[in-house]
């Protein structure tokens, strides 16, 4: 069972009480760009083998959108963090580079 | 004015704990910039219950404050006095950015008694009720349904949800009070 800490509510909240949002940090093209970009930003996803980072909602608690980063191999959680950014803390992609040297890190 | 009734009008159910409607019981929502100090003074002005932090359920002379989410409280007051509490709330926050609806009727709470009322909220909810002290507000699921969840003491705890799904949620606690169901 997948646990994340809500950084809201600061509860570990269980698969059972989030929903997952997918792909965290998307950048979005909207009306006005190439056709090309507008399909990547709406059908194209990471999936990879390792550290992904994901959106989450802790929908029966607080009802809030976050943040985390995990490993899709091993399930290990290496954060959760408050959804109002555009990329990831640089201490948790330090960590998590720390961890996994050979990963080619965040993008 | 109508007759105001609440879900199931008092039914309670005696299992190794014992299950009852809480009643009538006046609830408030509050949506605002919890960190502001005007909210802090209109929650201390309505209920007397200090701000509570994160996870946390204030009491004070006229009724509970719930910690719902960093921008949301639940007050949870007398239910006759709900709508002047709304009114005094809203007039004491004044230009503040901020939300005072009265949600009374749309709730449905229920106390379940005995000393192992964490356990009978344990098997319904994906929480853990063991870390849970009188003085902390979890707000999680039982079975299919949102709910939130206290304790006013060691031995009581009391469920809020939403009185759409209270048949649904009486009938979860009653089964899971069921004599036999012990776990501990």
């Amino acid at each position: 069972m997948l646990i994340l800490e809500c950084p809201y509510c600061g509860v570990m909240a269980d698969e059972t009480d989030l929903h997952g949002g997918g792909e965290a940090h998307l950048k979005r093209f909207g009306p006005g760009s190439s056709d090309d970009d507008f399909e990547t930003y709406l059908f194209h996803r990471k999936n990879p083998k390792g550290v992904h980072f994901e959106r989450w909602r802790h929908v029966s608690g607080c009802g809030k959108w976050f943040h985390a980063a995990r490993n899709t191999m091993t399930l290990e959680v290496y954060g959760t963090y408050p959804a109002q950014t555009y990329e990831p803390p640089k201490d948790l992609v330090a960590k998590i580079k720390k961890k996994h040297p050979e990963w080619g890190g965040y993008e | 004015m109508s007759n105001a009734v609440s879900a199931l009008q008092g039914a309670s159910f005696d299992g190794y704990c014992k299950v009852e409607e809480a009643g009538l019981t006046g609830m408030i929502t509050l949506r605002g910039d919890l960190a502001s100090d005007g909210v802090a003074k209109a929650v201390k002005a309505v209920t007397g219950a200090a701000m509570p932090g994160q996870g946390e359920v204030t009491e004070g002379a006229k009724g509970r404050v719930g910690w719902m989410s960093p921008d949301e409280l639940l007050l949870i007051v007398d239910h006759a006095d709900a709508a002047a509490i709304v009114e005094a709330a809203t007039a004491s926050l004044g230009d503040e950015h901020s939300l005072v609806v009265n949600v009374s009727d749309a709730r449905a709470v229920y106390r379940v008694k005995g000393a192992a009322c964490r356990e009978v909220i344990a098997k319904l909810a994906p929480a853990d009720t063991s870390v849970m002290q009188p003085g902390m507000l979890r707000r999680t699921r039982i079975a299919q349904i949102p709910a939130a969840f206290y304790l006013e003491d060691d031995e009581t705890a009391v469920l809020v949800c939403f009185r759409s799904v209270a048949q649904y949620a009486f009938d979860l606690l009653k089964d899971a009070v069921e004599p036999g169901g012990e776990v501990f």
